[in-house]
């Protein structure tokens, strides 16, 4: 049997700033983890993944990410993704510092 | 100090030409990031974890005030006000964006710096002593050969694929401030019957699979230097390892065919490339050590020195910890430590970058250095001025006595900055330091230095610290590896691992044993802890860190 497939989002860095983004469900690009879109479905995020990667003039490192599907919207499951979404650990810097 | 010619301001100048109209097209969408990561890696140009990073030469880890007031524009400027001093002399700002890079490398240029080959499969900054040209137990300064390799390397035709990067480090004395015997070629000035020339080693290097330089040649006279390091590239290029990444540095090549097969074939090849070069490049040497000529050392009393050392002990802590022995009597190397307790290893504000410029305009014959553990050094300053320099220091946060201490530690970005890292490094290093300031007994420790990569690329050295921490990525959750023993010197020594890793939570503590563990069993203060490594072996280590039935093993084996 096949192992269930865990949630995951498109996430990758800007073009410009070069700092994490998202993909959203409007197919917007956003910058906090919890407006991403939760892809429940391998095929439908194999499909989010190619459009994403269709947009290299926005986005760079296109990836899936797993993610835990709380209240509060996704969750980074692994600690990698979880400084992706919040900053480095030694300043108020990148994502925390942007609220 | 070295000075641009016009040819290097006019190649600079085109790269960067060149550069932003790259950087413009990919803008556009006329390159694809496929095309455009090559270009922005050969210009230093990485895409990192929150941002692009941009990492910045050093040459031979040698700084002018202009140069220094340069790099804090750009940190304040283009970055969030500081910068990253590197384990290889380099400044790394993590923010900057893909737009503001051709400014910031056009405002490097100004001052004659750059960020070519800080990247890629080139060879790249030639690192060198940071006491070069003011160390009492120097040969020859070793930057003029350093620049010669910058110069000869840079652009390098032959040299712009190769199998994998390439780094040279290069010292004037027998003691090793740079670490040669972990560099793809270590180069050491020697004298033999009065004539100057180098001792050449090649294949050491850290990463996946540590290895200790081995000597190739025990003296290549200075008129052969140069084509006998391309023939070493030139060998290694076409026999390292295309096939796999982590098989094709020259370590690799010269564990597979033996130093012996190696030392033939580039004997071989130099017979080739000696003939080539006809002499050119032993007359650019001359033109280039005359620019290294030492500054003009003043002769005065250092009465206010001997005074301030024996009233003020704020002073007398730092003067003990923080000046090495000048080749000139009256003066004193000084370091900045940049390993304030609790603060990031190598990172200083833009502020502070202005306050040592200044220091070094107006007492240190306008010379900085960066060493590679991350400090800054004042090469030249005369030892009246080091209570006047001590208090400006002071007053900026910049005057940590710490230097070669428990929390003078090296450490990489790790994973709060780097794509490539599995484990945060900087939060270990500032607990560690922070817990031994706390606990007030670093200068009773005495010289301990360790060493921390985020990763096993080894960018943080671990394998030549005393006590070297790997952070590893086990099963989702940060795990660290300890090792012993490590030595980064002239001795230098692979650490051995002491077992099963600690969690970010336990590694602290686990380092705390490791240092009681030393301090119970040391001969006396004299002794240090890799003396007293090196005399006992991992045993009472183990104990610490495992308990008593670890230790039984490890006495057993």
């Amino acid at each position: 049997m096949s192992k269930p497939f865990s949630p995951k989002v498109v996430t990758a860095n800007a073009l410009i700033e070069g700092d994490v983004i998202y993909l959203a469900a409007d197919d917007r690009w956003v910058r906090s983890l919890t407006e991403a879109e939760v892809l429940t479905d391998e095929a439908v995020a194999q499909l989010r993944l190619l459009d994403a990667s269709a947009r290299p003039a926005e986005a760079v490192g296109v990836y899936l990410a797993e993610v835990a599907d709380g209240p509060d919207g996704p969750q980074p499951t692994h600690f990698r993704e979880a400084f992706r979404a919040t900053g480095p650990s030694n300043y108020a810097h990148g994502k925390q510092a942007e609220g | 100090m070295y000075r641009y010619t016009d040819f290097d301001t006019a190649f600079v100048a085109e790269r960067n030409r060149q550069f932003r109209q790259q950087v413009e097209r990919r803008i556009s969408g006329a390159l694809t990031e496929d095309e455009f990561k090559p270009l922005r890696l050969m210009n230093g140009l990485y895409l990192q974890l929150h941002a692009y990073m941009l990492r910045v030469a050093i040459p031979y880890g040698t700084l002018n005030s202009a140069q220094m007031d340069q790099l804090a524009l750009l940190a304040e400027k283009w970055d969030k006000g500081y910068g990253h001093f590197t384990t290889r002399q380099n400044i790394q700002y993590n923010w900057p964006k893909l737009g503001d890079v051709p400014d910031m490398l056009d405002a490097l240029a100004e001052v004659g710096l750059h960020a070519i080959q800080t990247s890629g499969n080139t060879i790249r900054n030639v690192t060198a002593d940071h006491f070069a040209g003011a160390a009492a137990d120097e040969i020859a300064d070793p930057r003029p050969v350093a620049e010669l390799l910058r110069q000869w390397s840079t652009d390098h035709p032959e040299f712009q694929f190769l199998p994998r990067k390439f780094k040279i480090a290069v010292i004037g004395s027998a003691n090793d401030r740079a670490v040669i015997k972990a560099h793809d070629i270590g180069i050491q000035v020697v004298e033999r019957d009065g004539q100057i020339g180098y001792r050449v080693l090649v294949g050491g290097g850290l990463g996946r699979t540590p290895m200790i330089g081995k000597e190739l040649s025990d003296f290549v006279p200075q008129a052969d230097l140069l084509p006998y390091v391309e023939a070493v590239v030139s060998v290694w290029n076409l026999l390292g390892r295309r096939d796999n990444k982590y098989k094709a540095r020259i370590k690799i090549t010269v564990h597979e065919h033996g130093v012996e097969e190696i030392r033939a074939l580039v004997e071989s090849r130099f017979a080739e490339t000696k003939a080539a070069f006809g002499g050119h490049d032993v007359a650019l040497f001359e033109e280039i050590a005359a620019q290294f000529a030492p500054p003009a050392f003043r002769n005065a009393p250092t009465e206010v020195y001997d005074a301030a050392y024996a009233t003020d002990p704020v002073f007398r802590a730092w003067a003990d910890t923080n000046l090495s022995a000048h080749r000139i009597d009256g003066y004193a190397i000084a370091q900045i430590s940049l390993k304030a307790h609790g603060e990031t290893p190598g990172d200083a504000s833009a502020d502070q970058m202005r306050v040592m410029a200044d220091i070094a305009r107006r007492f240190g014959h306008d010379e900085l250095r960066i060493s590679h553990e991350q400090n800054v050094v004042l090469p030249h300053v005369h030892k009246s001025d080091l209570p006047a320099i001590h208090k400006i220091l002071k007053a900026n946060g910049l005057a940590t006595a710490n230097i070669g201490r428990i929390s003078d530690i090296i450490a990489c970005p790790g994973m709060d900055y780097c794509a490539l890292a599995t484990a945060r490094s900087i939060p270990i290093a500032q607990e560690i330091a922070t817990r031994f300031d706390e606990l007030k007994i670093e200068n009773d420790i005495g010289e301990l230095k360790i060493k921390i990569s985020g990763c096993i690329n080894a960018c943080g050295h671990h394998h030549v610290g005393h006590i070297g921490i790997l952070g590893l990525d086990r099963a989702g959750v940060e795990n660290y590896q300890i090792t012993l023993g490590g030595d980064a010197t002239e001795t230098a020594a692979l650490g051995e691992r002491t077992g099963p890793g600690f969690s970010a939570d336990d590694i602290v503590p686990a380092i705390e044993r490791i240092v009681e563990a030393y301090l119970e069993h040391r001969s006396g203060r004299e002794e240090s802890f890799l003396e007293t490594y090196r005399r006992l072996g991992m045993a009472p280590f183990k104990l610490a860190l495992y308990g008593e039935e670890a230790a039984k093993k490890a006495r057993a084996a």
